[in-house]
């Protein structure tokens, strides 16, 4: 690996004033490097983050099966990396427009990570240097603990998909002055509403009660507060303290429970698996944001790109170059999904109908198609508006909320079916629908979507953890439980359950029938898999 | 087709089989329609439906077309030694194994249906499996993008079931010829390492057939007069020769050896000299129910642990072993490669004794039982139409008149006995494998068995 020449980091110079002009904003500094392909050979497994550290799966193919994207939530062949300074990979033999053209895809892709705020955790840290220093930690440890670490990895990786990393994202963002003592929360939220079931109007002047204590006394009024409530309601502390025990700080992230939690990690002996634990953990973190933007950010720079590209006079003269690119880029397949292409569409749309001012309660309930077609209230603040949609959403709103029939119709979008024509042997590709909402819900299936898992801390014996997954239509791979829950069972240091829902499938015809996997009626059971002492059993709820 | 199998169903019934089977049958039934064809697809697809997800698209490879890099088999045989002792490890700290030797990675279908074998893991974590939908979401949902003209329901585009002919355009360059041979010389070295990290046995010698240009050297050739050793049988004999024509030996009950002369000539001497060797050299004919009741995980197992039964037997006989792959349903056939056999979709009803005859039929046919060490491997689920398997047992009886080895393996489906399926029954009723241990042999896995317990299964097929 090494950085691009001189002439080069010029180009990219120019770039980054141009871009800067167009309203994108990213940090001054940046790097960027020639790979060959051995050294994507040795940067792909790692993510493109050349200081990650080692570990023995990067060293094997990695099968290829299901859910793949599922498995490893973030991209092996990515250009751009998140740190700081952000690093990008290029061929040695591209030619001087076409970086151009990947400097200004490039940038807006920098512009994204900066500004998005489903990336606000990275921010403040470069996360190549902070893996570099992880990487050392491990290393040091192998050289103590040997192969163990592995295992420790190995483990840990096991669950590193059920990190709450929209929770972690929570918190950055409440400001600190909003926020109540558990008490308080507890008392308005769930003690007053559901358990007493006062009526509005003493509720609010419980509130109101509140808000003078807080005038009269300050600091110490919550102390005041309370001491009036539990003389009105006695049995409030215990109710409370009762709550606060089956309430588990981190729910969804069962990392971090078995990082505060684990009576196992806790040992002297153990200690130093806590740093394995959370370097696994914050790697994850870190790459989560990525796949949940995959489709927004990949369009955000395919609209930069071409929008700073055909405006870029040093350029003159390789229109068709770009075009030929630029088109194999972000043409729509006649059947298929393309990022690039939809992301930017959908981008263009967006900044259309903002400058048209489509935005607004007026078109909203405009019902006549004559003049939904005709409205236009000049407002042009489409480019703002993109803004604002690249900083505040993810691909999930950002399909959701936008992808309309009018933007449907306009690019003749449709969900394609396949089926098979047994009289002339062949298969069909065929429009299957062209609703929106059809559309929509084929697109916000494919999207990443890991297990919500939540650890109960009611159930289960003493010692044991309690794992419960929301059911959301679709079970669990069941050839991944066994050795998924042992990994967990070894950090956790005791028995584990794990509380799922399987489909029951008929006895006959025997499993693994087309017949009963796509047409055959599934019954959904719940169930309880337990791990204990490496040993799996299974029984029904 | 239907009709015939309808009848013969019928017929099978007058003669008397149990409810149950008679409901498997009838489900068979049900998939006559269905085709045998490969799967449509660049050779990825598996249950998952193969479509890549958008999600794998990068930048790298969008815009600046970068190869996507396979890590290199070479490469990795280095390491193997080094993942397989950390396997091994693994088992003694107390955790299941993780490396799988001999997972199929099939990067893309060129014309000869490239297969590499190399170690592979995954990592398990809790995800979701979609795969299994309920019928009616899964009507509404599925299907992929699409853009462009066409009402609703109107068919944009087809594609050709069949293989590769039909398919446009040819094949891109550095495929083609050398691919099979890729296929052969990794499979070799997974023999290579199952035997030795495995710890499979080595194969008895069966004798030497034909021969090929290769050569040994030995103390094979005669000289008189000089040479590396003295043959002291060959030059007495002489000796003695010479003086009886010289007159020297004139009473044969009274011999006097002193008074002999021994001429230089006599001497006989053994040279080192080039010989033809004769290297043995094996048909190995894999047989595959590729019925409606196979598909899935069965399937799978059963192609899988062939490609290491192939691997295995490739490594022990040198390279010199050939392949023929058949595959059968209520009738069988005989495909010509490997990805076929691997990927044929699956329909239809299940006859076993078709297979065995027609291995029968080609090894008379070819007269091969005269050159060859014939193997013969058998993956099924345990399912056959036929009750008794009186026919079936019959080919069998006769294949073992010429066979080294008849391997089963039945891979039963979750949640039954696979003791209990009918191949499995009548096999055993037929106590050939108790008579002939040596020639014929069963293995019966569950479906849900791993790499280990496939390993653990040639080694009982064929030690």
């Amino acid at each position: 690996m090494e950085l691009i020449n001189q002439h080069t980091k010029n180009i990219m110079e120019g770039c980054k004033e141009r871009a800067r002009s167009a309203g994108l904003s990213f940090t001054d500094e940046s790097l960027e490097y020639i790979v060959t392909n051995r050294d994507l050979l040795e940067l792909s497994p790692k993510v493109m983050i050349p200081t990650l550290y080692d570990y023995w799966v990067h060293d094997v193919e990695v099968l290829r099966e299901k859910g793949m994207y599922e498995l490893y939530p973030h991209n092996p062949y990515e250009t751009v990396i998140n740190t700081r300074p952000p690093i990008s990979f290029y061929n040695d033999n591209n030619p001087d427009w076409l970086n151009v053209m990947i400097f200004y895809h490039v940038l807006a892709h920098i512009d994204f990570f900066q500004n998005n705020l489903y990336f606000r955790h990275t921010w403040d840290y470069d996360f190549a240097g902070q893996a570099l220093s992880d990487k050392r930690v491990i290393a040091k440890l192998r050289a103590e603990k040997g192969r163990w670490v592995d295992y420790v990895i190995e483990f840990a990786r096991s669950i590193d998909n059920l990190v709450d990393f929209h929770g972690g994202l929570a918190e950055l963002f409440i400001p600190h002055e909003a926020e109540c003592s558990s008490r308080l929360n507890y008392y308005f939220d769930v003690f007053l509403q559901t358990e007493k079931k006062i009526s509005i109007s003493e509720y609010i002047k419980e509130i109101n009660r509140y808000n003078d204590c807080l005038k009269a006394h300050g600091e110490l009024a919550e102390k005041t507060f309370f001491r009036d409530a539990e003389r009105r309601f006695p049995e409030l502390e215990a109710r409370f303290s009762r709550a606060d025990e089956a309430r588990p700080a981190k729910r969804r992230d069962l990392l971090r429970f078995l990082l505060d939690h684990s009576v196992f990690l806790a040992k002297d002996e153990n200690v130093w698996m806590r740093s394995v634990l959370e370097i696994v953990r914050k790697t994850s973190v870190f790459f989560q944001p990525q796949i949940r933007t995959k489709i927004m950010n990949e369009g955000w720079a395919s609209y930069w790109h071409e929008f700073l590209f055909l405006q870029d006079d040093r350029i003159l003269g390789h229109e068709v170059d770009f075009a030929r690119v630029h088109a194999a880029v972000t043409s729509l397949p006649r059947v298929g999904t393309n990022p690039y292409a939809l992301g930017m569409r959908l981008f263009s749309h967006i900044e259309e109908q903002a400058d048209k001012g489509r935005f607004s309660f007026a078109f909203q309930r405009l019902t006549d198609a004559d003049g939904r077609k005709s409205f236009d209230t000049g407002v042009a603040t489409g480019r703002d508006f993109i803004f604002a949609v690249r900083e505040n959403l993810c691909d999930y709103l950002f399909l959701k909320t936008y992808l309309d029939q009018d933007f449907l119709d306009h690019y003749k979008l449709f969900v394609a079916g396949k089926r098979l024509d047994q009289q002339r042997m062949v298969w069909q590709y065929y429009v299957k629908s062209r609703k929106a909402d059809d559309y929509l819900r084929m697109m916000l299936e494919s999207l990443y979507h890991p297990p919500v898992i939540t650890v109960d801390k009611t159930k289960g014996v003493q010692g044991s953890l309690y794992l419960v997954h929301t059911f959301e239509g679709k079970q669990l791979v069941r050839e991944y439980i066994a050795n998924t829950l042992m990994g967990i069972e070894f950090l956790w240091g005791g028995p584990v359950h794990l509380e799922t829902t399987e489909a029951r499938v008929a006895a006959t015809p025997p499993a693994g029938w087309r017949e009963v996997t796509q047409d055959g009626e599934i019954t959904w059971q719940r169930v309880v898999y337990s791990m204990y002492e490496k040993v799996l059993s299974k029984k029904h709820v | 087709m239907r009709n015939e199998l309808t009848k013969y169903l019928e017929a099978l019934i007058a003669a008397g089989i149990s409810p149950e089977h008679e409901a498997r049958i009838r489900a068979e039934l049900a998939t006559v329609g269905q085709s045998h064809d490969l799967p449509f697809g660049n050779g990825v697809s598996g249950p998952s439906g193969g479509r890549r997800s958008f999600f794998d698209e990068g930048d790298l490879r969008v815009i600046q077309q970068a190869a996507p890099c396979h890590i290199n088999a070479a490469v990795l045989a280095k390491s193997l030694d080094e993942l397989l002792e950390r396997d091994r490890q693994r088992e003694k700290d107390g955790f299941p194994r993780k490396i799988q030797v001999g997972k199929l990675v099939k990067p893309g279908k060129g014309n000869k249906g490239k297969v590499v074998v190399v170690p592979a893991t995954v990592e398990e974590k809790f995800i979701h499996d979609p795969t299994v939908r309920p019928s009616g979401e899964g009507g509404k949902s599925g299907g992929t993008g699409g853009s462009g003209d066409g009402e609703e329901g109107e068919v944009i585009g087809e594609q050709p079931v069949r293989g590769e002919a039909e398919q446009p355009g040819g094949t891109g360059p550095g495929q083609g010829e050398g691919e099979n041979h890729e296929l052969e010389s990794t499979a070799y070295d997974l023999g290579k390492t199952l035997s030795e990290k495995f710890q499979l046995p080595n194969l008895k010698d069966k004798g030497k057939k034909r021969s090929f240009t290769r050569y040994t050297y030995d103390l094979t050739d005669k000289n008189r007069g000089f040479g590396q050793v003295l043959d002291k049988k060959a030059t007495l004999r002489k000796i003695v020769e010479t003086n009886i024509a010289l007159g020297n030996l004139p009473d044969v009950s009274d011999i006097d050896p002193t008074r002999f002369l021994i001429a230089p000539h006599d001497k006989i001497y053994r040279v080192l000299s080039r010989e033809k060797d004769y290297e043995p050299q094996a048909m190995l004919f894999f047989l595959r129910d590729y019925s409606g009741s196979m598909e899935g995980k069965a399937t799978e197992l059963v192609v899988s642990q062939h490609v290491l039964i192939y691997s295995w037997l490739l490594y022990q006989y040198a390279g010199q072993a050939e392949t023929r792959f058949i595959l059968h349903d209520t009738e069988a056939k005989e495909v010509p490669d490997f990805y076929t056999y691997y990927n044929s979709r699956v329909a239809g009803g299940t006859q076993v004794s078709t297979a065995f005859k027609l291995v029968n039929d080609i090894v008379k046919k070819e007269n091969l039982a005269k050159d060859y060490n014939i193997y013969v491997f058998h993956g099924t689920d345990g399912d056959d139409w036929e009750n008794g398997g009186m026919n079936a047992l019959a080919e069998i009886r006769h294949m073992l008149g010429y066979a080294s080895r008849v391997g089963v393996t039945i891979a039963a489906h979750s949640g039954q006995d696979g003791f209990m399926t009918t191949v499995a029954r009548f096999l055993n009723s037929s106590e050939l494998l108790k008579s002939k241990p040596d020639l014929i042999r069963m293995d019966i896995i569950q479906e849900d068995a791993d790499e280990p317990r496939l390993i653990e299964g040639i080694r009982n097929l064929i030690s």
